[in-house]
């Protein structure tokens, strides 16, 4: 028990100090549009997202209608219920609902790639070990952004943005190596995403038919054996 | 006032996202076309969110080229997610003091 709560720490560690990175350009943006550092930092613990929170940031500041942050939180997200449909059927028999509530909290991209790719069914303590730093560092991040920000100059805070980026090639890359259907289905999905990014297709709705499609498509062409865990 | 109902529902809409499928879906799912889908959901969303967004992310195209190369070159030698976002970050903040001395 405590022992898979301490390997879920380790496992966190590094993306605890990805994120601390990554949320520190979030915490300069939010104070830049306005919001204050607790209410920046609220917003990176609550919501623990980079890309929704990053979306919903800029409905905020550019004053837009609440149904309008609802869709965007939805359109972008929505790939996190995909995960969490993933993640649930990895979870170990007698996962209790309360337990359940908990681990949704904070299924991240990266906690996602990280569980999925833990060897057997994931267990409970695991999984807090594994979301606790995570979420701190998150959190943090924003606060020592948005604390710090106004200081840096523009070639730093530019640099800082491709850090989030960085993470998702170290998540994809590793495992495009390992495997060809993975690699085409990367390539599948970026290609698409370029040709509806010049087609001025708005980011989070691009997201969504980039995943369905590619997924689809190699679900159909090269679904995984029996054994694999999905 | 409005700022914190907005990121109250923001909050809200997040988790409701991502808790509904954990907490409905208790049973295996069987069908091995929906297990393969969601198997490659997570590479084929993370491609899509990097690129070509990443080339945009920065205050030159040329800068956050030189990122992604190094992104990949680190990730393709299976470095820690923090080495190669790291990476890419210095790859882009040397780049973008080095280009201006070719691109007059």
């Amino acid at each position: 028990m405590k022992k898979e709560f301490l390997q879920g720490l380790r496992d966190g560690s590094p993306i605890m100090a990805g994120y601390f990175a990554v949320s520190f350009s979030f915490g300069i943006l939010a104070v830049q549009g306005g919001l204050s550092v607790l209410q920046a930092a609220l917003t990176s613990l609550t919501n623990v997202t980079s890309a929704g929170q990053f979306a919903g940031l800029q409905v905020i500041v550019g004053g837009g209608a609440l149904v309008e942050l609802v869709l965007t939180q939805v359109i972008i997200n929505l790939r996190y219920a995909l995960m969490s449909l993933s993640l649930s059927q990895k979870l170990a028999e007698g996962t209790t609902l309360w337990q359940r509530c908990v681990i949704a909290f904070a299924n991240t991209d990266e906690i996602f790639a990280v569980a999925m790719s833990h060897a057997g069914s994931l267990r409970f303590p695991y999984m807090a070990g594994l979301q606790i730093l995570p979420i701190l560092g998150w959190t943090a991040g924003t606060a020592a952004g948005a604390v710090a920000g106004s200081l840096l100059p523009a070639a730093l805070t530019s640099a800082l943005g491709v850090a989030l980026y960085g993470m998702f090639i170290a998540v994809v890359v590793p495992a495009a190596r390992k495997s060809r259907p993975v690699l085409a289905a990367a390539l599948l999905a970026i290609a698409l995403s370029c040709v509806l990014f010049a087609m001025g297709v708005s980011s989070g709705i691009s997201i969504i038919l980039c995943t369905v499609a590619a997924s689809a498509v190699m679900a159909l062409l090269h679904p995984v054996e029996g054994g694999e865990q999905a | 006032m409005k700022t914190w109902l907005y990121i109250a529902v923001m909050a809200l809409v997040t988790y409701l996202i991502r808790a509904l499928p954990l907490t409905v879906f208790h049973k295996k799912i069987q069908n091995r076309w929906v297990r393969s889908f969601l198997y490659y959901v997570p590479y084929a969303c993370l491609s899509a969110m990097t690129f070509p967004a990443i080339f945009y992310a920065t205050q030159s195209l040329w800068s956050a080229a030189a990122g992604v190369a190094v992104a990949l070159v680190l990730a393709y030698f299976g470095r820690s997610l923090i080495v190669v976002a790291a990476g890419a970050c210095a790859a882009v903040l040397i780049a973008e003091q080095l280009l201006p001395l070719f691109l007059r």
